[in-house]
């Protein structure tokens, strides 16, 4: 720093409308941090019932019985990380593809149509998404796809005798099901933020590239990448956000089964599936409430574990 | 409390907006289960053109309805399940049956003709828990000799969401199937072993559409709406009957009434030639001590004007009338309703 000294800020008169101003900001910042922690602190309370009950073994516990009041969120954990990951496999490679074509290879005509197309996917609601997953998506594959994955894959060895990857009845709903789904609802979100950051990349590198007669393929994997990695996980791990939290769609094609899955295409649930499901007739005060609030407890952790991950990554990426 | 707080905020919005407007102050205000909500409603709407109050009914579920009639926020609260006696007791409600619904098991078995199709409880409750997998299982072709039944896997389906048509269905293989009542037990929402979920009566009644070899329960009123077609089950004498309105009515005739504890008299499995094993009544609470008798005393009138002239609706809506009989003991329990000493019926 080899500015000249300041000038002293103490000296100049302040304002009263600046002091008002300034305080109304933090105000205005204090109430993200408190609606946030009050959230999190009445889940935890409505939750401590099913805590108190059941212990850590709550997060690990396989079997859910509303008959026997016994509850283990595992089945739910399960399913909803396998969905959310497997719908992140699908959409990140097309969601990247999209980006590319739209910064790099697209005609400008076709630039402006294709990226309203994409942000019109992320305006349909997720309960279309559900429907149309349920009524056209679920019985094709049912008639198609299953069948044969579950003939294509038998080599695959189990996990254990419990998990036979493709290997199922061809029922149309389930984790599999449900990924596909996700992967076109969180599809526009990647696509766009791989969009924005692709752009983001300095015009110089990628003509320096050029100029050394690198590919399009040589620019993108040598150059472009490499200077927004960080950036490009962010991107992903927003769509994995959203991709924990959906909830309509998902209850119309996981098959809502709480119990642990014997292959990707078993019917399974997700955290939000299930506190959807139950919650109308949870009583207050009872465990079956307590549980559902401690799983949106653990939904909500695992989020913000989620977004705090992207916001790490993204912000490596600005600063170095 | 701010948990109990938020969710009354969410169940009662609706019924507290109704309370509030002005022109309704002396409707009937009603809350609970949803089955049978479309009758109630209806009669509400015949009740009110005959010159009787109107009626505001919120199908919010059964457990809301009772959380909100032990609250008094509600003129009457509305399950599909009968609520323990210890707890009548306790929040000093009265409860009656007020109309009567069935559960049907509908099936898609390629190549054949589901209402051919004969089950007893027992194959049923093996089939939900997963004990019977295959359509062409002995169990099964042993009850059909004469059905040429495929080799496919049967996908058992079921409500996603906590109801009281499972808590009938459950109720019912519990009750004919050891197994069943082992492994899964009775109630809104249980721990199912096998098969899938779908959200309501609709999603059921799609997967069994979309899955070859599905198998799945919905209420008589909505499979007689989407005339759909339900397999035949073994009743209490062991006669495979086909689902029918005479067949309900049987099965709801033959229950013990003598001795039912607030008129809670089970339905399931009863024996006769005609009746469908799998009938359940749908119960109203009234508070036995008002803070104004006179609403508890409208929510009776209607009631009763419903069992009189309700007839021709619930037969539009396939819903089951009580038997005369049975509607002529649910009278004498509101005659012993007597806050402060005066009696609410007969009301003049």
């Amino acid at each position: 720093m080899s500015t000249p000294a300041t000038p002293a800020i103490g000296a100049r008169k302040i304002h009263p409308a600046d002091t008002t101003f300034r305080l109304s900001l933090h105000a205005a910042g204090a109430v993200v941090v408190i609606v946030l922690l009050s959230i999190l602190a009445i889940m935890f309370m409505g939750g401590k019932l099913a805590f108190d009950t059941f212990g850590l073994g709550f997060i690990w516990g396989t079997e859910w019985n509303p008959v026997t009041q016994i509850y283990g969120a595992l089945p739910a954990i399960t399913g909803t990380l396998v969905t959310a990951i497997l719908a992140l496999c699908i959409a990140w490679p097309i969601g990247f593809g999209i980006a590319f074509f739209l910064t790099e290879t697209c005609p400008e005509k076709l630039r402006t149509p294709l990226g309203v197309a994409i942000e019109l996917l992320a305006a349909v609601p997720s309960i279309v998404y559900g429907m149309w997953g349920f009524f056209v998506l679920a019985p094709f594959m049912s008639e198609y796809v299953q069948p044969w994955l579950t003939s294509t894959f038998l080599w695959i060895p189990p996990i254990g005798d419990s998990f036979f990857w493709f290997t199922a009845p061809p029922i149309g709903v389930g984790m599999l099901t449900a990924a596909l789904i996700l992967a076109v609802m969180i599809l526009p979100f990647i696509a766009a933020t791989t969009r924005d950051v692709l752009l983001s990349t300095p015009q110089l590198l990628k003509d320096g590239a050029y100029a050394m007669g690198a590919t399009r393929w040589e620019a993108l994997t040598g150059v472009v990448i490499p200077a927004v990695r960080g950036s490009l996980f962010g991107a992903v791990f927003l769509g994995l956000g959203r991709a924990l939290g959906e909830t309509m769609a998902v209850v119309f094609v996981i098959g809502n089964a709480i119990r642990m899955p014997d292959s990707l295409m078993a019917p399974s649930a997700t955290i939000a599936s299930v506190v959807a499901n139950n919650f109308p007739e949870a009583e207050p005060g009872t465990l079956d409430l307590a549980v559902l609030l401690a799983l949106g407890f653990i939904l909500f952790v695992v989020s913000f574990g989620v977004l705090a991950v992207a916001r790490l990554l993204l912000r490596q990426e600005r600063m170095s | 409390m701010l948990i109990q707080l938020a969710r009354s905020l969410v169940t009662a919005l609706a019924a507290t907006a109704l309370v509030v407007a002005p022109a309704l102050a002396q409707d009937i205000t009603g809350a609970g289960a949803t089955f049978p909500a479309p009758i109630y409603s209806s009669w509400g709407e015949d009740y009110a053109k005959a010159g009787g109050s109107r009626l505001n009914y919120q199908a919010l579920g059964s457990g809301a309805g009772v959380t909100q009639i032990i609250n008094r926020t509600v003129d009457f609260g509305a399950s599909d399940s009968p609520v323990a006696p210890e707890r009548l007791e306790k929040e000093q409600l009265l409860q009656f049956p007020a109309v009567i619904g069935a559960v049907v098991v509908i099936v898609n078995v390629p190549g054949v003709d589901g209402t051919k199709i004969k089950l007893t409880g027992n194959v049923l409750g093996e089939i939900y828990v997963g004990r019977i997998r295959l359509w062409d299982d002995p169990k099964i072709t042993a009850l059909n000799p004469a059905l040429k039944l495929p080799k496919i896997p049967i996908s058992p389906a079921y409500r996603a969401d906590s109801s009281g048509t499972t808590s009938i269905f459950t109720k019912y293989l519990s009750s004919v199937s050891p197994l069943f009542k082992e492994r899964t037990g009775a109630g809104n929402s249980v721990a199912w072993r096998t098969g899938l979920g779908a959200p309501g009566n609709a999603g059921v009644a799609a997967a069994v559409k979309n899955i070859k070899g599905g198998i799945g329960y919905v209420e008589f009123a909505y499979a007689a709406e989407n005339g759909m077609q339900a397999l035949q089950l073994a009743n209490g004498s062991g006669k495979f009957v086909t689902p029918t309105v005479p067949g309900f009515l049987q099965a709801a005739e033959q229950a013990d009434w003598d001795n039912a504890k607030n008129m809670a008299a089970t339905m399931l499995n009863m024996p006769g030639d005609n009746s469908w094993p799998i009938v359940s009544a749908t119960y109203i609470l009234v508070p036995r001590n008002p803070k104004d008798p006179a609403r508890t005393q409208s929510v009776l009138k209607y009631v009763d004007w419903s069992f009189r002239n309700g007839a021709a609706t619930a037969d539009r809506l396939h819903y089951i009338m009580l038997p005369t009989a049975v509607q002529n003991r649910v009278r004498a329990q509101w005659a012993t309703l007597a806050p402060a000493g005066k009696p609410l019926w007969p009301a003049n």
